[in-house]
This record gives C-alpha cells, sequence and structure tokens, in this order.
C-alpha cells in the first residue's frame, strides 16, 4: 500500500504524532509497526524518535519516502549503511526475507532499544593510571550496589612522597551494577565525582555527592589494579600528553565539561500529576530551553519560508501546533504509564 | 557562554555583597555549661564565672557581657579580681595562673589576658611542691599569694608573675614559734586559705588543711599567732572588724577564734554543729556577715546530716532564729554575698546571697521577708526542661509585646522586687532596633517566650500545655510542703527540673501569628494545640478533634506509644495563651510539621503518615492526606527505629570502652594484680581492633527509591495565596513537602468572611510533584510577580507590608536537602536549579528567606536565601536566581544537636545550642547586629592611702 500526504516542513511535530498519523493514514490504528526512511546517500534509516524524524523530514528533498513495516515481520537487518545499494528492492527484501537468510547479518538492535550503559569514558583525555567510569542506573533495576571507606593514599608531590587520605571502594554489592559491569573494583581510589574532586572532603561528603548523582554516576578512580590499563600506541598521542605525571591528583583533567551537565539535565526530569491525573515529566520553562532546539527550530523555519510545503505533498496536515503542550516532550522511555492525552492531530 | 560566567566576577554587584552581608558570633545566650569557677569584686560590681572548657565569662548590669577563653581549653579552678583594680587572675587545673584586664579600646572595654604564669618548684622537687591550691591578691595590689599542696605559700609580682624567692613562706618557717608538742611537719601540709586581716594588710591568715590555722606578719616575716583547730579544715572567714574568724570544718561543724593582741595560745571561743548531733557532710564556705541590730548573718554551704540529707545541695542562711537550707536543683559550684560597698561602714549589711549551681544562678534577696528569689535579668537556665524546638518571631508588634509581658509578670509575683544587685559597667550599645521574640519549646510541654531583642535573653513569659491533658505526675503533689517543725529547714530554691512526667508532651513545633495573637503548638504524641491570648484567667472547655491521617489504609498497626488522655469538661487557664483547639493525629506519631495561616482560620500538621488541615474557626477537620508508601513498615509501626543508628552506636561505644580503657591503664600504676588486669585490657583492645578493622566504616551508595522508609514523613507545610489552577484566578492554597521528595498543592475554598461560619472549607488536590531526586523537601516558598516571596498572614492587612504582585506570574520554589528548583505557576516546569549536593557534598538542613539591608544605604534591602547545612556551613543564596552568596563556616559539623537546634530569624540573625543551656547569637546582616558593648569604668576610690577596712575581694578559692 502507498500513500502520499504533505507534512510542514518547518513545524514537523513530534514522532509520535508522526506516528499516529501513520496509523491513521493506513488505517493501523493498533498495529505496532517499525517506520525507515532512505536518506540521501541511499541508506535505509529508522524512524524512531523526536530526532531522526525530525532529521529525516529536514533532509527530504523533495520527497520523503518512508518504509512501515509491521513490527513482528520487521527485519531489523535491513537498516543500516548502504542498505539502498546493497539491496536494490528493499521491498522484496521485506516482504520475502528468507531468499537473503544466507549470510547470517550481524543483528543490531533498534535505536528505540538504545540506552545509555555503563562504561569506562573520557580514555583520551584521561591519564593511563587513571579510569572514568559512567555507572549508568537509568532503566535498569539493578542497584549501584558498591560501598566507598577512608583510606589513604601514596601521592608524588613537591616535597617528596606523602600520604594523604583518600576515599576508596570498600565492597561490592554482588549482582550490582558496579560488580556486573566490572567497572568499579574494590579498593580502587575516587578521585573524582560527576567533574568534581573528592580531595579535602569527608567521606560523608562524597556519599551524598555520589547518591545526589546516583540517576547518571561519573566516578573518576585510579584502579588498585594498575594492570588492565589502556596502553596507549605513544605516550606523545592523545589529548592529555599527561600519563608522566599522572599520580598527581592535580593533574586530573577536569574536562568533563558541558556535555555531562548537558546530558544530566536531561536525564532527571521531575514529574507532576495535576488534578490527580496521569503523572507527567515536568518540561523546562521557554527561556532555559532556548540554546539548542530553539536555534534549530529557527533553522527549519528560515528552510520551509524557502520552501513551503514539500511540493509532493498530497494532503494538507494541518497541524495544530499550538495545542501540543510542552509537557510530552520527550517522555522517558520505560515510563509506560506515561498518557498523551493532549495531542490533537486533525487531518 | 553563560555558564563560564561565574559568578562573583560582576564588582558591583561585590561590592553590594559587602554591603549587605557579614558575619559575626555575637554573644551567648543562657547560663554556661559546665560552670567550675564563681569571682566577684565588690568594687567593680561584676561577677565572673569560668567553665570546664576554659572559658570565663564576667557580667555586670543587664547588657554589660565580656567572654574570654583560656586557650588551653583546661577546666577554671579559681577566678580572683585584684582589689581595686580592673583585672582578675584566674586559676586551671594545669595549674596555670592567668592575668586579665579589662581595657578599653574604641570606646568600650574589652576582656583581655595579659600574662600567663606557672608555679615552677627548684629541680627535682615534686609536682605538689607547686600545685597551688589557695590564692590571696594582696590589696596592695602588687602581690599574689598562692599557697600550695606543699604547705608553702609563694609570693609573686603583679603583673608580672616574677616570684618573689626571698619572701616565700615555708612550713619550717611557720613552725618555728609553734608549742613543742604540736610541731609536726605534717600539719603544714596542703594551705587551704588564705585570707588578708581586713584592718591589717600586713598580716594574713593561713589556713591548713589538717586544722592549722597561723597569723603570719608580713612585716616580721614570721607567725604571730598558732590556731590549733582539731578538724580538718575546709575554710576560714574575718569578721568585718578584724577581731575574731571563723574556720569551717569536713565534720559539718564551725569555729569563732577570737585575735588578740598578747601572746597567749588562743581558744576556740565557740564549736558549732549546726545541724548536728548525728554525723554532717562537710562545711565548705561560710560568711559571717554583721548587721545592726547585732544579729549576725551566718550564711554556709552544706553541713547536712550525712544520712538523710547527704545528697541536698544546700546553702544555710541564719538570722537570729530565722534558718532556711536553700536547697538547690544541682551542685553548688560557689557562692558570695553582696554587702556593702561603702569600705567605712561599721556592719556589712548583706542584701543578697548569689549562689552560682551547676545548672543555674540563683539570687537570694537577704534584705525581704521570707528571703525570696530575685529574677535574673540573664544567665536564664535554658535547659529547665530539655529544649526540643525553638521559634523565632521577628519585630513583634507593640500591643502583642505588652500582652505577653503582663501574662509573665502574674506568673513572677513570687519574685523578689529588689533591682539587679550584680550592676556594674555601663551598657553603651544601641538600643535593639526591634522587639524580637524566641520561643523554645520544652520536653516537659511547656514554651517558653524570651526577649531575644538584646543581648540579655530574658524570660517573659512561660505557658504550660500540660493542664490539657491527664498524665500521671498529680498536679497536686507538691514536694515543697515542709511542716513548720520540720528540720532541717530545708526550702526548695531554682527551676532546673530535668525530669519530664511524660516524654509524649514534648513540644516539636510552635507557630506564632505576632498580629493575631494566635499560637499553634505541636507536640510528640501528635497533639496539635491552637490557642488564642487572653488578659485574663478563664475557666473553659478545649474542643478536641481526632485527625485519622492512615485513613482507608488497613491492616497497619501502631506499636509506638499512645495518644495523650485529655481532661473532660473545663479547664482552669491562667492569663495568657489558652488553648481553645486540641487535634490529636492518629496514629499519635510526633508531629513534624506545623502551619498556621491566621486570617484564613486554618491550621495544618504533618507526621510520618501525612498531614491534615483543620479550620480552628468552624472547629471542624477539613481534609486528611496518607502520603504514607504501603511498604513503609517502619513508619507505621511507631518512633523512628533505631535500626539504622544501631550498627553505628555500637561501633561507637566500642571506641569509648576502648578509649576509657586506655586511658584507665595509664592512670594505674604497677602492683601485682593490675598487670593481669591489664593483659586482660590488653587482650580485649586487640579484638576490638581487629573488630574494628574487619568492618572499617564504609558508606553504601544507592540511589534513594520510593520504597526507602519514611517517604511520607511530611516536612514543611506552607499556605500560599497563588495561581494554581489557572493564571487569571489565585485561590488559597496548602502545600505540603516530604522526605520522599513529594510535593501536595491543595487548591483552598475559604469561605468569605461573613460566611465565615456557614460555609464549610474545602480543599481538592491540585498538583502532586514527585521530584526525582527524592530528596527530602526542607522549604516550599512561592515568589510573586515581582519574584518577591508572599508577605506573611495579615501582614499586609497591618500595613507592614507591600501587597504581593498577582499580576506577574508567580513561581515556586522547592529546596530539598539537595537541591533548589524554581518551578513556573501554575503550569509547573522547571525553570532554574541549584544542585548543592551533587556539586559540594553538603545537604541543606535549615533554610529561610531573611531580609538583608545595606549598612550604606537605607533604601536597599533584598531577600534572600539564608541556609545551613549539614557540614555547619551557612550560604546565603539569591532569590530568584539561586546563585551562591557567600558562605561562612559557622558550627561544627560534628555538633549535630547544634545544627539540628538552629533557626534563622527574618532580619539575617540566628541562634544555635553550643551546649544544652547555651544559645549562641550569629549575625549575617551588616545591619542588625545584636552584641555586648559596654563599658567598665574604675569607680572612685575614696582614700588612695588602702584603708583596708572592707574585707579585701570577694574570694572564691574552691577546691573541687
Amino acid at each position: 500500500e502507498f500513500r502520499r500526504f504533505s507534512l510542514e516542513r518547518s513545524k514537523p511535530g513530534k514522532f509520535e504524532e508522526f506516528y499516529g498519523l501513520l496509523q491513521h493514514v493506513h488505517k493501523i490504528p493498533n498495529v505496532d509497526v517499525l517506520v525507515g526512511y532512505t536518506d540521501i546517500h541511499g541508506d535505509l534509516l529508522p524512524i524512531n524518535n523526536d530526532d531522526n524524524y525530525h532529521k529525516a523530514v529536514s533532509t527530504a528533498n523533495p520527497l520523503l519516502r518512508i518504509f512501515i513495516q509491521r513490527k513482528e515481520d520487521a527485519d531489523y537487518s535491513a537498516f543500516g549503511t548502504d542498505t539502498m545499494t546493497r539491496k536494490k528492492n528493499v521491498l522484496s527484501n521485506v516482504l520475502r526475507p528468507d531468499n537473503h537468510k544466507k549470510k547470517p547479518h550481524i543483528v543490531i538492535s533498534m535505536p528505540q532499544d538504545f540506552r545509555p550503559v555503563s562504561s569506562i569514558i573520557d580514555v583520551d583525555i584521561l591519564p593511563e593510571t587513571h579510569r572514568r567510569v559512567r555507572l549508568y542506573k537509568y532503566g535498569t533495576d539493578k542497584p549501584l550496589g558498591f560501598y566507598i571507606r577512608d583510606g589513604s593514599s601514596i601521592r608524588v608531590t613537591p616535597h617528596g612522597l606523602e600520604k594523604v587520605p583518600g576515599i576508596f571502594i570498600s565492597r561490592l554489592v554482588p549482582g550490582g551494577l558496579a560488580q556486573s559491569t566490572g567497572l568499579l573494583a574494590v579498593n580502587d581510589e575516587v578521585l573524582e565525582v560527576n567533574g568534581i574532586e573528592v580531595s579535602g572532603k569527608s567521606l560523608d561528603q562524597v556519599t551524598d555527592m555520589m547518591i545526589a548523582n546516583s540517576r547518571n554516576l561519573i566516578i573518576t578512580v585510579r584502579p588498585a589494579n594498575q594492570r588492565n590499563n589502556v596502553v596507549r600506541n605513544s605516550r606523545t598521542s592523545g589529548s592529555s600528553g599527561q600519563s608522566t605525571e599522572s599520580s598527581l591528583p592535580s593533574s586530573t583533567p577536569n574536562i568533563l565539561g558541558n556535555l555531562l551537565q548537558g546530558e544530566e539535565e536531561s536525564d532527571e526530569e521531575d514529574i507532576i500529576i495535576e488534578d490527580s491525573g496521569e503523572p507527567q515529566q515536568i518540561p523546562k520553562a521557554a527561556p532555559t530551553s532556548e540554546s539548542i532546539e530553539s536555534l534549530s527550530q529557527i533553522e527549519l523555519l528560515h528552510e520551509s519560508t524557502q520552501n513551503g510545503f514539500l511540493p509532493s505533498s498530497e494532503m494538507n496536515l494541518n497541524h495544530s501546533a499550538g495545542s501540543i503542550s510542552m509537557e510530552y516532550e520527550a517522555p522517558e522511555p520505560g515510563r509506560k504509564s506515561l498518557e498523551e492525552d493532549g495531542t490533537i492531530i486533525t487531518l | 557562554m553563560r555558564r563560564f560566567l561565574r559568578p562573583g566576577h560582576d564588582p558591583v554587584r561585590e561590592r553590594l555583597k559587602r554591603d549587605l552581608f557579614q558575619f559575626n558570633k555575637t554573644v551567648e545566650h543562657g547560663f554556661p555549661h559546665q560552670p567550675s569557677a564563681l569571682g566577684y569584686s565588690p568594687f567593680l560590681r561584676l561577677m565572673a564565672i569560668g567553665t570546664r572548657s576554659g572559658a570565663i565569662k564576667l557580667y555586670g548590669a543587664p547588657g554589660v557581657e565580656f567572654m574570654g577563653l583560656h586557650e588551653e581549653n583546661n577546666t577554671v579552678m579559681q577566678i580572683h579580681f585584684i582589689p581595686d583594680q580592673c583585672q582578675l587572675v584566674t586559676l586551671l587545673d594545669d595549674n596555670s595562673l592567668h592575668l586579665w584586664s579589662l581595657k578599653q579600646q574604641g570606646g568600650a572595654s574589652e576582656l583581655r589576658e595579659e600574662h600567663r604564669f606557672t608555679l615552677k618548684g627548684p629541680p627535682g622537687s615534686p609536682p605538689s611542691a607547686t600545685q597551688v591550691t589557695a590564692v590571696l591578691p594582696h590589696s596592695s595590689r602588687e602581690v599574689l599569694y598562692l599557697g600550695t599542696e606543699s604547705g608553702s605559700i609563694f609570693v609573686v609580682e603583679l603583673p608580672s608573675f616574677r616570684v618573689l624567692e626571698d619572701r616565700t613562706i615555708t612550713p619550717e618557717a611557720v613552725l618555728q614559734r609553734m608549742p613543742e608538742d604540736n610541731c609536726n611537719r605534717r600539719s603544714c601540709e596542703l594551705v587551704e586559705a588564705l585570707r588578708e586581716h581586713p584592718k591589717n594588710p600586713d598580716q594574713i591568715l593561713i589556713g591548713y588543711s589538717r586544722g592549722l590555722i597561723v597569723l603570719w606578719d608580713l612585716q616580721n616575716n614570721k607567725a604571730t599567732h598558732h590556731f590549733l583547730g582539731s578538724q580538718q579544715l575546709e575554710n576560714l572567714y574575718w569578721q568585718r572588724d578584724g577581731s575574731k574568724f571563723i574556720s569551717c570544718h569536713y565534720d559539718g561543724s564551725y569555729t569563732q577564734w577570737p585575735v588578740s593582741s598578747d601572746n597567749r595560745q588562743p581558744e576556740p571561743l565557740e564549736n558549732t554543729v549546726p545541724y548536728g548531733p548525728f554525723p554532717c557532710k562537710a562545711i565548705s564556705k561560710i560568711y559571717w556577715q554583721t548587721t545592726k541590730n547585732g544579729l549576725p548573718y551566718i550564711i554556709f554551704q552544706g553541713g547536712m546530716p550525712r544520712a538523710s540529707y547527704g545528697d541536698r545541695h544546700s546553702i544555710s542562711v541564719i538570722h537570729g532564729s530565722q534558718q532556711t537550707a536553700f536547697d538547690f536543683t544541682s551542685r553548688v559550684i560557689d557562692f558570695f554575698i553582696i554587702f556593702t560597698s561603702d569600705p567605712a561602714a561599721e556592719f556589712d549589711d548583706p542584701s543578697a546571697l548569689v549562689v552560682l549551681a551547676e545548672e543555674e544562678l540563683v539570687v537570694i534577696d537577704l534584705k525581704s521577708a521570707g528571703w525570696p528569689a530575685v529574677h535574673p535579668p540573664y544567665l536564664a537556665s535554658l535547659h529547665c526542661s530539655a529544649i526540643t524546638c525553638s521559634h523565632h518571631v521577628s519585630n513583634i508588634p507593640l500591643k502583642l509585646w505588652e500582652r505577653i509581658i503582663s501574662a509573665g509578670s502574674k506568673q513572677n509575683v513570687h519574685y523578689s522586687s529588689m533591682p539587679w544587685p550584680i550592676d556594674g559597667g555601663t551598657n553603651i550599645a544601641p538600643d535593639p532596633p526591634q522587639r524580637d521574640l524566641l520561643l523554645t519549646g520544652h520536653e516537659d510541654g511547656t514554651v517558653r517566650f524570651w526577649d531575644a531583642s538584646g543581648v540579655c535573653l530574658h524570660l517573659l513569659y512561660k505557658l504550660s500545655t500540660v493542664r490539657v491533658f491527664l498524665t500521671d505526675a498529680d498536679p497536686n503533689d507538691n514536694m515543697n510542703t515542709l511542716g513548720e517543725d520540720e528540720w532541717p529547714p530545708l526550702r526548695k530554691v531554682g527551676t532546673f527540673d530535668p525530669y519530664s512526667d511524660d516524654p509524649r508532651l514534648g513540644i516539636q513545633k510552635i507557630y506564632l501569628c505576632k498580629y493575631s495573637g494566635y499560637l499553634a503548638v505541636a507536640g510528640t504524641a501528635g497533639q496539635v494545640l491552637v490557642m488564642e491570648l487572653n488578659d485574663e484567667d478563664a475557666e473553659h472547655v478545649v474542643d478536641h478533634a481526632e485527625a485519622d491521617l492512615l485513613q482507608d489504609q488497613e491492616g497497619y498497626r501502631w506499636k509506638g506509644h499512645e495518644k495523650l488522655k485529655t481532661r473532660d469538661g473545663p479547664v482552669q487557664f491562667e492569663a495568657g495563651f489558652q488553648p481553645f483547639v486540641l487535634v490529636q493525629c492518629q496514629p499519635p506519631a510526633v508531629v513534624t510539621s506545623l502551619a498556621l495561616h491566621s486570617e484564613w482560620k486554618l491550621v495544618a500538621f504533618g507526621t510520618s503518615h501525612g498531614f491534615g488541615l483543620f479550620d480552628h474557626q468552624q472547629k471542624q477537620l477539613v481534609f486528611v492526606k496518607c502520603t504514607l508508601h504501603p511498604s513503609d513498615q517502619l513508619a507505621l509501626e511507631g518512633p523512628l527505629s533505631r535500626v539504622k543508628s544501631l550498627k553505628k552506636s555500637l561501633r561507637q561505644s566500642f571506641r569509648r570502652i576502648r578509649r576509657s580503657r586506655v586511658s584507665s591503664r595509664k592512670r594505674r600504676g604497677g602492683g601485682g594484680n593490675a598487670s593481669e588486669v591489664q593483659e586482660a585490657n590488653a587482650k580485649f583492645d586487640q579484638d576490638a581492633l581487629q573488630e574494628m578493622e574487619l568492618a572499617p566504616v564504609q558508606r553504601k551508595i544507592e540511589a534513594r527509591s520510593a520504597e526507602d522508609s519514611f517517604t511520607g514523613f511530611v516536612r514543611t507545610l506552607y499556605f500560599a495565596d497563588t495561581f494554581l489552577r489557572d493564571s487569571s484566578r489565585h485561590c488559597p492554597s496548602l502545600w505540603a513537602g516530604t522526605n520522599g521528595g513529594t510535593v501536595y498543592a491543595f487548591c483552598l475554598r475559604v469561605p468569605p468572611a461573613e460566611r465565615r461560619m456557614d460555609e464549610p472549607v474545602r480543599a481538592e488536590q491540585a498538583k502532586e510533584i514527585q521530584l526525582m531526586h527524592r530528596a527530602p523537601v526542607v522549604g516550599i516558598l512561592v515568589l510573586d510577580g515581582r519574584s518577591t516571596p508572599l508577605p506573611e498572614p495579615l501582614e499586609v492587612a497591618h500595613d507592614l507590608s507591600k501587597s504581593p504582585d498577582m499580576q506577574g506570574s508567580h513561581q515556586l520554589l522547592v529546596v530539598s536537602e539537595e537541591q533548589f528548583k524554581v518551578f513556573t505557576l501554575p503550569k509547573v516546569s522547571s525553570k532554574l536549579k541549584l544542585k548543592l549536593t551533587a556539586l559540594e557534598g553538603c545537604r541543606v538542613r535549615k533554610v529561610t528567606v531573611a531580609n538583608f539591608g545595606s549598612c550604606k544605604t537605607d533604601d536597599y534591602s533584598e531577600n534572600d536565601l539564608a541556609v545551613l547545612t549539614n557540614l555547619g556551613d551557612i550560604q546565603i543564596i539569591s532569590l530568584p536566581f539561586l546563585k551562591l552568596q557567600i558562605r561562612y563556616p559557622c558550627i561544627r559539623k560534628e555538633d549535630v544537636s547544634g545544627i539540628a537546634s538552629c533557626v534563622f530569624t527574618k532580619y539575617g540573625q540566628g541562634f544555635y545550642l553550643i551546649s544544652p543551656s547555651e544559645f549562641e547569637r550569629f549575625s549575617l546582616s551588616t545591619k542588625w547586629l545584636v552584641e555586648p558593648r559596654c563599658i567598665v569604668d574604675m569607680p572612685e576610690v575614696t582614700s588612695n592611702n588602702h584603708v583596708h577596712n572592707r574585707p579585701g575581694t570577694e574570694n572564691a578559692a574552691r577546691k573541687s
């Protein structure tokens, strides 16, 4: 089945609305589908969130061709680089996937199933002896699962070797995030918590800092076991170049910076229940969210005033953007109880 | 780029901050913790109190206060003023002597330490040779006589503390002219007392511990008389004319000795055991004061019959046939008598007895019949019953102030009308800028109203909530009713009474509306009382309601204390705040938050189970809301469980045991059995140590979850007239914040005044906000269209505040222990936040809006948040932009009770407990500063050639 309809390029709206629209025009309101499109390189790419939906709309030139698959029949392997050039007929591929089962593809899960996971980060900017670990609690039921204690460590200072107090990992809870990811080990020395040095802070202070950041905890440690360190190709490579003085805590680059802060902002939205209704995320008030979002909005607007509506449009989509409440922006995945009752799309 | 602009780089703002904020600890209110010594200067009319922590505090007329601290933090053993000087000498328990003086500096007097000195004996001599036991500042002001444990008396020059070795009075010299049969070296061990002759500065009286008393001639350097006491000596006192002296003894006796000019061996005139014939306790200090009518006042400490009254802390006053043994609530540290200050007067003519007990200061008027107590203007015992909460109200309207004072004066009729007798120095501090009340809630169910406007924290009125309830203690049970023929004639004095009849009576939250005189008080057993100020005594029934906070939650059993039983029928109340409504929460858990809106006549209260709203006009419960998480068993079952702290306290007690064993081992010398014990101890130590190494202090790192305990604990309640539903209509609202990071907002409908009694108050939940970081919500605040906090109820009606801006959009500030967040209203979207804990690792303990005025211009002031963190730091955070302005370390982070007791005032001052009995006052403002500022001038000395017909300086020589 093929459908053609138009979208307002300047106000593409939300993915959810778009998805509803697709279900509506295909008259499949209760069927889960995968949505894909071909980008300018001919790759078949998924549309499953606001970002790639906006990207798809903005790169449509002039036509946005969209493929819809029933979710249970979906061939995930179809997505990816070179999909369109490799397989001339995607549709046949989609409809008769068995023909192409000769070579097993590496199955990559859908981006919608992606979530940030715990990992070692900033390897390129940290001294080799240090390790920066992100424990991503979000979306798992696992406890963080570790304990910290006071201790002392030997530091190289201008006055020679000195014993200084430090904070150490004292215990891992079996099955906890720390233990199961293997990112932290007993006796690792904690140097920073979310970019803030712990030297001079008490055990209780560091505990409170970690708990306050528990939803996205980034700990810089000096692992007790220094044998598993990342070995760089040459000492001069990498952006830090500080490996020679790595034992100095002061040399720890404090470049956690804005990226982390920014990420952190988005992951911790409070929830409001109005008039005993359903819980919703509390959005940011307009002035503070100006920075990137509004900027891209302006660009889009600019583009659309040049192009007007997409020429290929057959149906006009009256998008009542005004009625769309900010509160439904970026719903938390996993928070299934969220309902979207404020969205109104008229055709 | 904004985030790279660091705060504090704007020079204009920096300058303004200097004009607005300044941190000072200004004065300590209350009674010094663990007093250890007392001194008095009749010349300066100043009293000095030393403490076990090495503090020394001077008090004179109300407002005249000085404080000093010995660097060593050792116990102050003795305090002696130098006669006719603004100087005093202290003796610490490390045997060091310190010379302090009052010097004028910049128009005000200051107490400063001038010199310190430790007596050193010849090389090789035992420490007892120089252990100072008695100090006598000589009236010549040039020398100090130091009696020692070895019996030698050293003479040191003032103020240099140079030892005049040739003038040392050795036991050998003393014994030279002794009658042969009594000549025993041991009779000169330990100098117990040194007293200068009241008329002849060349003679001093030396009392040795074993009973020997010697009159020493300083000119000829020889003993003129030996008085052979048979009893162990405690103290000595010269009579005014120098013809007799009194010695008091360990066996509870005192002896009068005549001093004649001839060389006869003196015999005692009279030996009395006032509370004999059964064995008595020691009389440790005695006064013999002469009067015009010939009957002396004999005033002594102790001497009670050992078996039946040995545990009493008493001071007896005997005047002719009158005899009273004042029975103090705690150990007597020391006392002195205030008598005529005219050196030429013939008689002592005592006017007041000043007693420093361990927990309070008691002054007895000796002039008035019945010897009533004098109400002290300072040194109030804040802890007569333990303080459980405090509440500060700034700028009290004069009318309310006068009514409270009048209610208080009716309670104080049994006090003497004598003006405060210790009246040295001049208070030159400016009058307090406003009338401030500090209300303290106590464990025994009382609320005390203190005048906190100035330097002297003065009790105005005491309110008791006990009358409303039926308690185990019989109110008619009066321990003090003693018959006429009771012996000894004990009379209880003082107010210190730390024993609570019923812990459920304890006051937990107080809210006073200064405009309407409504007072709400909430306690440990879920009781909430609303009171009204009545100038007359009244008898009425207290309306009673119950608030079932568990509502439809079922199957839970409260294992905590029962609710308080109420008294049926009308209750008699004295003038003052009289309760008219009692709401009892069910389960009767401790009330954790309280808010009163006097304009809407509503009171809101919260416990660990939920919160409720009560209409105290119609006396109707409006609604209750259960905040309990179903899985939260701990909160359900009873008072806060000790599960978590148990481990910690075990660990601590382990350490304590270890420490005490180590120290006791140090003290213990050798000996057969001891080594065995030592070994056992060492083994124990090792075990304990091993235990500790196995389980080091560690902290679990875990995200908070909805299932944690006590998430439903209501931490804060707040009334606001704001835009809750839509931006066109504002309405009364009630906000509640819980321990689990939830904020509830209820829309209230309060009937207009004319139909207030006819229509019910309605409430409807409008919002519920869950902070994702789930930290306890400790403060909720609504900012109006000008970003100014909403005024208090009735503030606008009394023209004391601009009416709030209802045109611009309102904002909601939610303060959790970890973050400050500003949301828009009525649509809740997040606007700003400050993540304090994530950045600094500290948590918010107390937060208040404070108004800061500029010290440069009168027309500038701003509202900021004053915040106390769990590290004891005070931070000032700007409104509405949540920028950290300044940070001051204030309280040690280990001082948990100090941090918990802190209250901020509305104008940037604050109080916190530095001990159970003392508030430290501090100021964050440059403009509002209450601190002592006083001058002590040298009074005119009537005659310059040292007519020493005055019995010198009060000598508070005591050994403990």
